[in-house]
């Protein structure tokens, strides 16, 4: 071991995914989900917290196993460890919160093909030690977590008016009622998701002037 | 042993897919009771919804006990069949078969506006099965309620057909027109023209599960048909 368990190399581990190594915004991955989930903030929020869970524990696990998966079979292994994870959780989430358990219905299959989570057992649980791994693993999810929280907060604030499901939008502002507003349709439709996600992406290169690839 | 080898290869595989199915299965068998139970309360705290009774996990069973008087089941032609248990039937099951054979759920409520019947639905949505409980005046054409659930329908699409707004559009709409035909609901899009007291309007984004949810209602409620005449008379 040797290193103090938040010495400088580990914390930035944690730190690292959520600015100049983002999943989404540097490395382009999870995009999928990151458009299916995020027409509402709520969603966004349920997929953080569960890909939060689901990848620092599979990182973790695959960690302490890396010294004994075949190499031929390593993707299986992970993908099996991914999958039995996620439907543990929701069994569990189905007897004991059955609310919680509803509005995961559909994310579920998302959390076991978000390519994230693989690609961090790939690069970096199967080799390095289970501490570093779970670092790793919130790391991650968190990057990930927080761009979609944005993007799910643009969309629904100009798609439906609306925070977290409570209407912020006056209803006297609305041209039914006389206003001048409408709300933008387009940002309900996932092509929004898309852009939203490039303009983080440029201002994010803006500002990370060593992001740019030449 | 080799890490690479053969032998060692397939003994991992094995081992790791019993080792991981004996954990799913004695988690899922030790659960199931609990989440059974979630799924009857869910049942009746959709049931009461759809007469427009709010209800909590908690005081489901008791309210369900209280305000459901009756329940039975009819066939096609909207006679009652005895001996069989409204509230267990499988809707699933039951859409399969033909017409003049499908046991078809009706369940009473007396509530401070009069007696409503309530009829649960099934259909298909965008991604999976959509499902609901309509409940009708006791003239038999009046929406008195209704309640639309689904198993995986996208959030702020198709899934606002599970929202409050969407659901409460319905009261007040017939299912007959002026010569007794049944016409149900349609869902209409923007701008679209539809009789005012047979539409709802549609969800922007959600066409594929409006239309779902249409089609639902008309097959079922034409599943009701002979019993819906029967008793409006």
């Amino acid at each position: 071991m040797g290193d103090p368990l938040f010495s400088h190399k580990n914390l930035k581990l944690l730190t690292a995914p959520l600015d100049s190594s983002n999943p989404i915004t540097v490395q382009v991955l999870g995009i999928c989900s990151a458009l299916a989930v995020t027409a509402q903030l709520k969603p966004a929020l349920v997929m953080t917290l569960s890909v939060i869970a689901v990848m620092s524990l599979s990182n973790v696990i695959i960690s302490l196993l890396r010294n004994t998966i075949p190499d031929r079979i390593r993707i299986i292994v992970q993908l099996v460890v991914i999958a039995s994870l996620v439907i543990l959780v929701d069994q569990i989430l189905k007897a004991f919160v059955y609310d919680v358990s509803k509005q995961l219905s559909v994310f579920v299959g998302l959390i076991i093909t978000n390519c994230i989570i693989m690609g961090r057992l790939e690069a970096f649980a199967m080799g390095n030690r289970p501490w570093q791994s779970f670092l790793d693993g919130v790391g991650n999810a968190a990057g990930y977590g927080w761009i979609l929280i944005v993007v799910g907060f643009v969309r629904e604030l100009f798609g439906s008016g609306s925070i977290y499901g409570y209407k912020v939008i006056p209803e006297s502002w609305y041209s039914i009622n006389g206003g001048f507003y409408e709300n933008n349709g387009m940002m309900i439709l996932p092509p929004m998701a898309l852009i939203t996600v490039g303009i983080i992406i440029w201002i994010h290169r803006s500002r990370n002037r060593e992001l740019i690839e030449n | 042993m080799d890490r690479n080898g053969n032998i060692y290869t397939f003994l991992y595989a094995a081992i790791m897919v019993i080792l991981v199915a004996a954990i799913l299965a004695s988690v899922a068998m030790a659960l199931k009771p609990l989440q059974t139970k979630n799924i009857e309360i869910e049942k009746q705290q959709d049931i009461l919804a759809s007469v427009n009774i709010e209800s909590t996990a908690a005081n489901a069973a008791k309210l369900y006990e209280e305000k459901i008087r009756k329940q039975y089941v009819v066939n096609s032609k909207g006679e009652i069949i005895e001996g069989e248990d409204a509230f267990i039937i499988d809707l699933k099951k039951e859409r399969s078969k033909p017409q003049d054979e499908q046991l078809l759920p009706v369940f009473e409520c007396e509530t401070d506006s009069g007696l409503k019947y309530i009829l649960p639905m099934r259909g298909a949505g965008l991604w999976g099965p959509i499902w609901g409980y309509i409940s009708l005046d006791s003239d038999m054409n009046t929406i008195y309620g209704a309640t639309f659930d689904h198993q995986g329908e996208t959030p702020g699409l198709g899934a606002e057909i599970s929202t409050r707004p969407f659901q409460s559009a319905f009261k007040g709409k017939k299912l007959f027109d002026q010569s007794g035909n049944l016409i149900s609901v349609t869902i209409k899009k923007s701008g679209q023209s539809a009789a005012e007291e047979h539409s709802v309007d549609g969800i922007s984004g959600g066409t594929i599960t409006s239309k779902g949810l249409e089609q639902m209602l008309l097959d079922d409620l034409n599943s009701y048909r002979e019993f819906l005449i029967s008793k409006k008379s």
